[in-house]
């Protein structure tokens, strides 16, 4: 439990300094770190599976394509568009309703019954793909449809429009 | 309980020593091979045939100045090759090195840890590599660095995908993630490159492109970025940087002979070991893999010297257009034929 509590406050300790970080590429390097806590948490949950992938996919490889672009971003000082006094007003504005959203809605709050888990070792690799394409054999592949049609749209937005070209 | 614990902490301190030295002694074997192939002599000043280069080489990168350039983040600058040298030597982790050892009536198991998602470790471990490259070629602030790391990231994540996918046609097959099993299927001569040979080929092209090695060493492209990302780093910085490539070279080595070549496993294995009892005979399975993890290193050097570089759209063209429709093509050939083969009963 103590180990939980630990990961648990790197996790929102690292998430802050993702927020807070002036500069985007420190920001992005803190995200890496709040996704490895993540990972840690799923091994303390015993779902290898989840845990391994969301290093691999999470941390190898989205994380890796932010940088990527901020990277090649030029974030010098002088770059940066100057926003207006009244903007500023407004973000507080937007901010500050949404403060009072989230605090009402925490004071309503009720604890949930805790979700038993009836196999302790149902996120092992063999039982999770054995749910996977059993039970939710549909979802899971529709899923697959969805991802296929992202890669589809994306490969129609980067090709050259033949008329400009 | 304890003893084990023990036995296992001399076994990681001991993966550990030979990591660096088989690293060390690569950089000496590099040097050798390269003078072969080019008709020279190589290093003979340190020691006999030069056997001491390595160490002179490191005495002199730990005895030189350290420089972090004015314009540079100073953490991240030095977080970059720490981080490339850290990933390079966890991957070692879940490896086998050999049967079970019987030594006085205690088992040893010659692996680290054998987790039941091994593979895909090695796979995570992989992918985190390219963090070091990228954070020192940032941290350097310099517009050669950058590219270099950029390079770098692009390149990494392009052979990612095709490594992944021929490795799915290998588990295909083997049905278990976990690299112990996976060793211990092969037994004999029944290794996974006789049932994967367009698999393995996918794979050692990928490993080439994720170790930096030529001929997909663009991020460190000297005709046209300098020196890449490294080229602000100096002294033990820079010499990490080296020597995380070396190590990474003997693990994706490993990983190889262990995927595809039968790791430990060797024919008339059983012979052998009947005749030399449980305590010598795995060690001679161990001395078997690490004579394919040296084919392999020899085959890198090869390479290197043999094969000039790609252009970077080349590198590209190669890595989305040939490998990835391969290594599907790969998936779905390996799924029709175990299928047929099973229908019939083989």
């Amino acid at each position: 439990m103590s180990t939980f509590y630990f990961i648990a406050f790197l996790s929102i300790f690292f998430s802050i300094l993702v927020i807070s970080a002036k500069n985007p590429v420190h920001s992005i390097l803190y995200l890496i770190l709040t996704f490895f806590t993540f990972t840690v948490h799923y091994i303390l949950l015993n779902a290898q599976f989840l845990a391994i992938v969301n290093f691999i996919v999470y941390m190898g490889a989205i994380l890796v394509l932010f940088l990527y672009t901020l990277m090649l971003i030029n974030l010098n000082k002088e770059s940066e568009p100057v926003k207006p006094f009244m903007i500023k007003i407004a973000g507080v504005f937007g901010g500050g309703i949404l403060a009072v959203a989230i605090a009402s809605s925490l004071k309503l709050l009720a604890k949930s019954n805790p979700v038993v888990l009836q196999n302790p070792n149902l996120g092992l690799v063999k039982n999770l793909g054995k749910v996977l394409f059993n039970e939710f054999l549909l979802p899971f592949e529709v899923s697959s449809v969805l991802l296929l049609s992202a890669m589809v749209g994306a490969v129609l937005l980067a090709t050259k429009d033949p008329k400009t070209a | 309980m304890g003893l084990d614990l023990i036995f296992r902490i001399v076994l990681i301190v001991i993966i550990f020593a030979i990591s660096l030295v088989v690293a060390m002694y690569s950089t000496y074997a590099e040097r050798k091979i390269a003078a072969f192939f080019q008709d020279r002599i190589g290093p003979n000043r340190a020691g006999p045939w030069g056997l001491l280069q390595p160490l002179a080489d490191g005495g002199k990168m730990f005895l030189k100045e350290e420089i972090i350039p004015t314009n540079a983040t100073p953490f991240l600058f030095i977080v970059g090759p720490s981080l490339a040298i850290l990933t390079a030597c966890i991957g070692s982790a879940v490896i086998p090195w050999g049967q079970k050892m019987v030594i006085g009536g205690h088992t040893v198991d010659l692996q680290v840890t054998d987790i039941n998602v091994g593979v895909l470790y090695i796979f995570g471990v992989v992918s985190l590599g390219v963090y070091g490259v990228m954070i020192g070629g940032w941290a350097s602030n310099n517009k050669y660095s950058l590219l270099g790391a950029i390079r770098a990231a692009s390149q990494n994540i392009s052979y990612e995908i095709s490594m992944g996918l021929s490795i799915i046609a290998l588990l295909m097959l083997t049905g278990t993630l976990s690299l112990k099993e996976i060793a211990e299927q092969q037994h004999g001569w029944n290794w996974n490159v006789l049932h994967q040979p367009l698999g393995f080929l996918i794979f050692i092209v990928c490993a080439f492109a994720e170790t930096n090695r030529t001929p997909f060493d663009l991020p460190e492209c000297e005709t046209e970025l300098v020196g890449g990302y490294h080229t602000e780093y100096s002294s033990m910085k820079l010499g990490f940087y080296l020597f995380a490539e070396y190590i990474n070279m003997f693990i994706s080595s490993a990983v190889m002979a262990t995927l595809y070549w039968g790791g430990y496993n060797y024919p008339g294995m059983d012979w052998v070991l009947a005749h030399t009892g449980p305590a010598i005979g795995p060690l001679i399975g161990t001395v078997v893999l690490f004579a394919k993890i040296f084919l392999f290193i020899f085959f890198f050097m090869w390479v290197r010297w043999t094969i000039p570089r790609f252009r970077y759209d080349q590198l590209m063209d190669l890595g989305w257009k040939i490998l990835i429709p391969l290594a599907i093509g790969n998936i779905v050939l390996t799924g029709v034929v175990s299928t047929v083969l099973k229908h019939f009963g083989f």
